[in-house]
């Protein structure tokens, strides 16, 4: 166990120092020079050309690469364009709010996604299954940024329910001091999820199903309720594991779409402003942050399975 | 415990036949019995047909702004009323369709090409070449792709090319990874090592026998990315990073809906949306028949 960790960190370095070779120079591509960005359309060519000088932003780009990578290793993630913060303090306010916001919809989505799909499971092809896998099917066409203006179309606006903002405390606990005004953002992000999580959760489950100690368990006269919880529960979450591991990514975008449209501060909002100022540190940083989250989400989920799945060969 | 499965058991021990390549016919057959695959199918084809042969019989006037006939609701003249500059948004609807499905098979074909022949040079390629080449596909799908997409298309002027190369160029991972698998499993059959020992190129053996044999994966992909492409689209059109104006796809509708929902113009939301759900529905119900129909797991 030891050893797979130890060699599945070291892929993980390997492939942190890939992400952020790639998001520099794609960002070096997009943009070369800051101080024309800092210091706006109208400066002159000499003051960018001293900016850049001055800032060492003329110096070959590997050798800014490799001097972003110092300064990352001392937990300087550099100085935003246009707010005048470091990012890392800007990053700091924002992250838990979106953290908390992340959370809040996974939690709800696996809440409702592991027994549906059990339940989908144990009654398949009846009406319940259909109904619901269909549903999961409409769902998993539909945009976030879609249902989130339905649901602000009917909740907000027709029955007059719900506010359509989120709510604009700084405080990363708005999900429960705030609930009804973080209803919509949360199910937003939650029902996407929903839709893929209770189809695994129901593939999984049907596989588990047919194989023989559910059979003994049965057998042996256990009740329905305790084969279900008891046996089949454990291992038909091992495959969510997974899958939460790599849905990193898929929640970063959505936590991007939602924010936006619910107009709640976090690092997707963040990201979408820094966009329009042109803000490459913040872009840079949060695009970063967004690799290292989906790797370690990857090593954990990896390392989550291994512990809960004694069977995984760790040595091939 | 001793409890054997009947089902496994001693049948286990006797080697399977490779499964035979599954010719067109028999996935067209198949397909006739997937009645799921085939309204996925049949929508498509509906929404087509809508974007390409509508405005042939439904004409409006999609280029002059009309302020007088700003967002009216539906009526006898305007089905699904006008927008807020005016245009039918019926109309609309079509014409925005066509961006949207053309930038959708476009990116799909430009990731699907360039990710078919990526996993089919690493898959036959092998050793550290193999593992380099897949090292950087794991680097770039650890970075959420619509960051990538939207740092582009906000620095460059989007059209539908630029766009469609855009998201072509994140999102050909996926198909690299499956066709390498598909690629690995091929490898080591009888023809290919019959045509490598006829002294054939890589070349060759990539493009006339690997990558024909891959066929079914590739295509049940394509399906996918299409559908994949169609929402990007329509996210970046809804953040106010798609196409400029007069051009039009139904993300950038869609926002426009947004703009103007405390005002309740339901009409410029739910048609649009009805129409993107749709048409991913579709792309999606046929891409998991034409997955069962070719016979091989494509994920």
């Amino acid at each position: 166990m030891a050893w797979y960790i130890v060699r599945r960190l070291a892929v993980s370095v390997v492939v942190l120092l890939g992400i952020s070779a790639v998001v520099f120079f794609l960002l070096h591509l997009v943009s070369d020079s800051p101080g024309r960005v800092v210091l706006g359309q109208r400066a002159s060519p000499e003051a960018v050309a001293a900016f850049d000088h001055e800032h060492g932003f003329d110096r070959p780009v590997v050798v800014q690469y490799v001097s972003y990578l110092g300064q990352l290793l001392q937990g300087d993630l550099g100085r935003s364009y246009k707010l005048n913060q470091d990012v890392s303090t800007l990053l700091q306010q924002n992250a838990a709010r979106s953290a908390m916001l992340s959370l809040a919809g996974l939690v709800l989505a696996l809440v409702i996604a592991v027994p549906l799909g059990i339940l989908q499971a144990v009654k398949r092809n009846s009406v319940v299954d259909r109904v619901a896998t269909g549903a999961a099917y409409v769902l998993y066409a539909t945009p976030a940024f879609l249902l989130g203006l339905v649901l602000i179309a009917v909740f907000s606006q027709q029955l007059d329910l719900l506010p359509a903002e989120a709510s604009q405390s700084h405080s990363p606990w708005v999900v429960f001091t705030d609930p009804r005004s973080m209803a919509l953002p949360v199910v937003t992000i939650a029902v996407t999820s929903i839709a893929i999580f209770s189809q695994y959760q129901r593939s999984s489950a049907l596989d588990q199903l047919g194989q023989d100690y559910i059979r003994v368990a049965r057998a042996k006269g256990l009740p329905e309720r305790l084969v279900l919880t008891r046996h089949l529960l454990r291992n038909a979450c091992l495959p969510l594991i997974t899958l939460v591991g790599t849905m990193i990514p898929l929640l970063l975008a959505g936590n991007l779409i939602v924010e936006s449209l619910f107009n709640y501060s976090g690092l997707g909002l963040l990201f979408l402003n820094s966009l329009h100022r042109e803000d490459y540190p913040v872009l840079l940083a949060y695009t970063l942050i967004g690799g290292v989250l989906t790797v370690v989400g990857n090593f954990i989920a990896d390392i989550a399975v291994a512990l809960a799945d004694r069977r995984i060969e760790l040595a091939s | 415990m001793t409890a054997v499965d009947p089902a496994s058991g001693a049948r286990d021990t006797v080697p399977q036949p490779a499964p035979a390549p599954v010719g067109l016919g028999a996935v067209v057959r198949r397909m006739r019995h997937h009645p799921l695959g085939l309204a996925g199918g049949g929508l498509l084809l509906l929404v087509v047909a809508f974007c390409y042969l509508g405005p042939v019989v439904w004409r409006t006037n999609q280029t002059d702004v009309n302020l007088l006939e700003a967002a009216l609701p539906p009526g006898p003249a305007h089905p699904l009323g006008t927008d807020t500059n005016g245009f039918d948004v019926l109309g609309r609807l079509m014409e925005g369709g066509q961006v949207s499905l053309q930038i959708g098979l476009l990116a799909a074909l430009f990731a699907t090409t360039f990710g078919t022949v990526y996993g089919a040079v690493a898959g036959l390629a092998g050793g550290v070449v193999d593992g380099f080449m897949m090292r950087m596909v794991d680097v770039l799908l650890s970075v959420p792709f619509l960051f990538f997409v939207l740092i582009l298309s906000a620095r460059f002027d989007a059209n539908a090319w630029t766009l469609a190369l855009v998201i072509g160029a994140f999102s050909w991972l996926i198909s690299a990874r499956l066709v390498r698998g598909e690629v690995l499993t091929l490898r080591v059959r009888e023809y290919v090592l019959a045509a490598r020992v006829m002294g054939a190129s890589r070349r060759r053996i990539i493009f006339t026998h690997l990558i024909p044999n891959a066929l079914g994966v590739i295509v049940v992909n394509v399906t996918f990315q299409v559908a994949d492409a169609v929402l990007v689209v329509a996210a970046l059109g809804f953040l106010g990073f798609g196409l400029s104006y007069p051009t039009t796809d139904w993300g950038s509708q869609l926002a426009s809906g947004v703009t103007y929902i405390s005002a309740d113009y339901w009409w410029l939301i739910y048609p649009v949306g009805g129409l993107i759900v749709l048409t991913v529905l579709a792309l999606n119900l046929l891409a998991d028949a034409l997955r069962d129909a070719v016979g091989r797991k494509a994920d």
